[in-house]
């Protein structure tokens, strides 16, 4: 089977090329018979990738020991689920992966395409399959062919490493790379718009579900890799500024700008060579993502071994963005707006705000992440750029963004008046000011978290009012139920409300972050009996007793269990378990440093975190560090609501096209027909 | 009931119930008198617990300061983390040390810069080219924002005379209720 999957990479490295050859070549000469092999090339692209993919899955299953990425990144006694999502834990493997993907991605956009779009098929199927062939010879011609062979065969392989051994890595790396891998898709429709010199409205129409589905893919993994990251990692934490959380989370910030500024372009002709410079920004993004991730060029814990890899995707983000803004570059007079804005006090100019604050965030990301190499090559000395540093640049910007995010649902299309102003802030103001004045009572002075929650109210404030007066029409206009008159607003209107429920996902993370600044610990030397006691933010006190020590062998692992028991103000909630693992192949032998198991027990307040350091002198007496994280369930729950908001968002259907018309912003323009 | 050798089914039940709970302390796979079966399957071996490592000042200390196992973690944050690491120990009890010393918090860090170079710092100083890092975002956002402000009051000013010159009546903010009502319209219209 690896013959095969080694021979299918080959096959697909000269389909990716010659797929990208004919499809320009037949889409700049017209040439149907070349557009039509460039399709096929796709499709057969698709099918050599996926039978590599199952080649390699083949060899991981048959503990084919003899190929090397088998025999790094799995072992006889790894699970079955691990086994499987080995495809993704190596370099290797994550290529073939992302290669794979890609190609059914590209396929995918080939069929389902609606026929209005079908013109810019031939270049979306040559960049696509450019995208494809380069990763494909990264595999082959980089020293990354995931079928390579030892000159031995191994009695075992070495296993996953323990971090990964997590249900949350199962999910996470597909996810952020579905994310990730889908931006090319709008990429490619961007490009394809900019070469034939289509540029009107249609292109944004073809490529806008893409970029919904890669925001959503993308956001998804980013919380997955947050949970990972909070339950295996130990620290106590979800997100560390660390590079390659930085990397995933840039192409989202240029992304959420892009869903933003799209609006307008699709309302009032504007704003167009600003849209497309979002669709190739986030895409270089990605590449650049993908650059760090697998460079070793910035130290991270996320990242792969430093390898080669990493110069074939500097030189590809290198000449892959200069090509494509050179050709951005060369259609800028075709691109020209078709309106002016006519109010600062504007919709409109409220979405270039944010549009600016999104891209200043991720500017400021980016610079900070990448700051140790310029500081080295400016200054000569390397620094670190740690949370603190992110936290001190991106703290106030967020909050800024918050504010936008409740100012600009409140302001009319082109030009909003006084009086409308009035009515429309009274509400989210007064929601502003009730729940700072909650706040100061209830005794919170910490700057930040107060601006964060005040601010929260304020963005719910704006969100329930543009509910209520929503369902209060329909209740009046058609006589409905308030709870019918709510699910047909929202299901009429998906865009808009789809919208206002991931703005409300966003108020609930930054709650949830604004509780990280009560975090609380404390670190106890516990024998069997004794207890540690910790207060929480709550004012409730916590009480640790240690049970004692147990340990035993599992399938894959020599754990050694520490266990708590807990009371909270004297009632008992619950015992607790934290475990020291030791991960072993099949013959016993030690694979990995022992790794930490977390104990956590979560509910909407806080969450206990309990971690086992060690035991003393080989004794059942434990070191244990206790954490209260308050709020931390929120960020999950925050996640989901902005992932459902999403899956809204991108819900087909919504009405008769008239009416879809009339909500993607022509009622605007029939009003005005009518007035005039 | 006293003296007598016969149980009631009560007094049986919390019999059991309390060998249960003696039975804690033994718990399944335990090594006898406290001493683990396995200790090398426990990780490193750890040392007590002392006042020091729950200290604020030191731990505020500490997550100042980088560790230098390469993690990309403070010292705090490392050595209470998976408890691995062969660094941070080392440098907490440099950090207790110095502080025992009498030396105070900007000194302590100020020594570790010394010895190991300004990556140590978590957070660059803000001074010299680190400006950039601090403020270029800011002031970048600051300046577009100004520009914009500029471009969007001129493209105002010049929108407004065409409109009126044309007679165009500056529409008033559609409010949900119109759009609930051209939505109506269109569906009757549609029907």
């Amino acid at each position: 089977m690896t013959l095969l999957g080694g021979l299918a990479l080959w096959v697909a490295c000269l389909l990716g090329v010659w797929g990208a050859l004919t499809g320009l070549l037949g889409a700049a000469r017209g040439r149907a018979d070349l557009i039509a092999s460039s399709r096929h090339a796709v499709f057969a692209l698709c099918g050599a990738l996926l039978v590599a993919v199952v080649a390699l899955e083949v060899a991981l299953f048959r503990h084919d020991f003899n190929v090397e990425y088998v025999a790094a990144y799995t072992s006889r006694n790894l699970p079955t689920f691990y086994t499987w999502s080995a495809l993704y834990a190596g370099q290797k493997g994550s290529l073939l992966f992302w290669a794979a993907v890609l190609s059914v991605f590209a396929a995918v956009a080939q069929v389902v395409t609606a026929p209005r779009h079908r013109v810019y098929l031939p270049y979306v199927g040559a960049i696509t399959s450019l995208v494809i062939a380069f990763f494909v010879s990264v595999m082959l011609f980089g020293g990354a062919n995931p079928f390579e062979r030892l000159a031995f065969t191994p009695l075992d392989g070495r296993g996953l490493n323990p971090q990964l051994q997590n249900p949350g890595m199962v999910f996470h790396p597909p996810m952020l790379y579905l994310g990730y891998i889908s931006i090319t898709i709008p990429f490619a429709f961007a490009m394809a718009a900019l070469l034939s010199r289509r540029l009107e409205v249609d292109w944004l129409v073809a490529i806008r579900k893409w970029t919904l589905l890669s925001w959503l893919f993308l956001s998804i993994g980013i919380c997955l890799g947050m949970w990972w990251a909070y339950v295996e990692l130990g620290w106590g934490g979800y997100w560390a500024w660390d590079p390659v959380e930085n990397a995933s989370f840039l192409p989202w910030l240029t992304m959420t700008a892009f869903l933003h500024s799209v609006m307008i372009q699709e309302k009032r002709g504007m704003l167009k060579k600003w849209n497309l410079l979002l669709i190739i920004g986030s895409w270089l993004l990605s590449i650049f993502g993908t650059f760090l991730t697998r460079s070793g060029v910035i130290a991270s814990v996320h990242s792969f071994t430093q390898s080669n890899v990493g110069y074939f995707f500097l030189g590809f983000l290198a000449i892959a963005g200069a090509l494509s803004l050179w050709v951005y570059a060369r259609r800028l007079p075709d691109l020209t707006a078709e309106s002016t804005l006519e109010s600062i006090v504007s919709r409109e100019a409220s979405f270039m705000f944010n549009n600016l604050l999104l891209v200043g965030i991720a500017f400021s990301i980016l610079l900070g992440t990448v700051y140790p190499i310029l500081s080295e090559w400016a200054t000569g000395t390397k620094v670190t750029m740690g949370p603190p540093a992110f936290n001190r640049v991106n703290i106030p910007l967020g909050l800024l963004l918050l504010l936008l995010t409740g100012i600009g649902p409140l302001i009319a299309w082109r030009r909003s008046s006084l009086p409308n102003l009035r009515r429309q802030f009274a509400a989210p103001t007064a929601s502003f000011i009730l729940a700072a004045l909650v706040l100061l009572v209830a005794g919170m002075r910490d700057p930040y978290p107060l601006v964060a929650l005040s601010l929260g109210g304020f963005v719910l404030g704006t969100v329930v009012q543009e509910f209520a007066r929503g369902v209060a029409a329909r209740h009046r206009q058609y006589g409905e139920g308030w709870w019918l008159a709510f699910g047909r607003l929202i299901a009429r209107n998906r865009r808009r409300y789809g919208g206002y429920i991931v703005h409300v996902g966003i108020v609930v993370l930054f709650i949830a972050f604004a509780g990280l600044a009560f975090k609380t610990e404390t670190e106890a030397t516990l024998r069997p009996g004794e207890s540690a006691t910790l207060r929480s933010p709550y004012g409730w006190t916590y009480t640790f007793t240690h049970l004692g020590i147990s340990q035993y062998d599992a399938l894959n692992r020599q754990v050694t269990a520490g266990t708590v028991d807990v009371t909270r103000d004297g009632r008992r909630i619950g015992v607790l378990s934290t475990e020291k693992r030791q991960h072993v192949d099949s013959r016993g032998q030690p694979t990995f440093q022992p790794s930490t198991e977390v104990g956590i027990r979560s509910d909407a307040r806080e969450d206990l975190y309990i971690v086992l350091a060690g035991v003393v002198n080989g004794t059942e007496q434990a070191v244990y560090r206790f954490t209260i994280n308050p709020l931390v369930w929120w960020v999950w729950f925050g996640g989901l609501i902005v992932v459902f908001g999403g899956l809204v968002v991108m819900w087909p259907g919504g009405g008769a096209p008239a009416v879809r018309r009339a909500q993607a912003g022509y009622a605007v323009k029939l009003v005005a027909k009518a007035v005039g | 009931m006293a003296g007598s050798t016969d149980w009631t089914r009560r007094e049986f039940l919390a019999g059991g119930v309390g060998v249960l709970l003696s039975a804690q302390d033994t718990l399944p796979e335990a090594g006898p008198a406290g001493k683990l079966w396995d200790p090398g399957r426990a990780g490193r071996p750890v040392e007590p617990t002392t006042a020091a490592d729950n200290d604020a000042a030191i731990q505020a200390i500490e997550k100042r300061l980088r560790c230098t196992c390469g993690c990309g973690l403070d010292i705090y944050t490392c050595r209470t983390t998976d408890f691995t690491c062969p660094a941070s120990p080392g440098l907490h009890r440099n950090v207790v040390a110095l502080a025992a010393a009498g030396m105070t918090g900007e000194e302590i860090v100020a020594d570790f810069v010394r010895q190991h170079g300004i990556e140590m710092l978590m957070a660059p100083p803000a001074r010299g080219f680190n400006l950039t890092a601090y403020f270029l975002p800011g002031l970048a956002i600051l300046g577009v924002g100004i520009a914009l402000v500029i471009v969007i009051s001129r493209w105002a000013r010049r929108a407004r005379p065409v409109e009126t010159g044309a007679g165009a009546a500056v529409l008033p903010p559609t409010t949900a209720g119109e759009l609930e009502q051209l939505r109506h319209e269109l569906e009757q219209f549609r029907a």
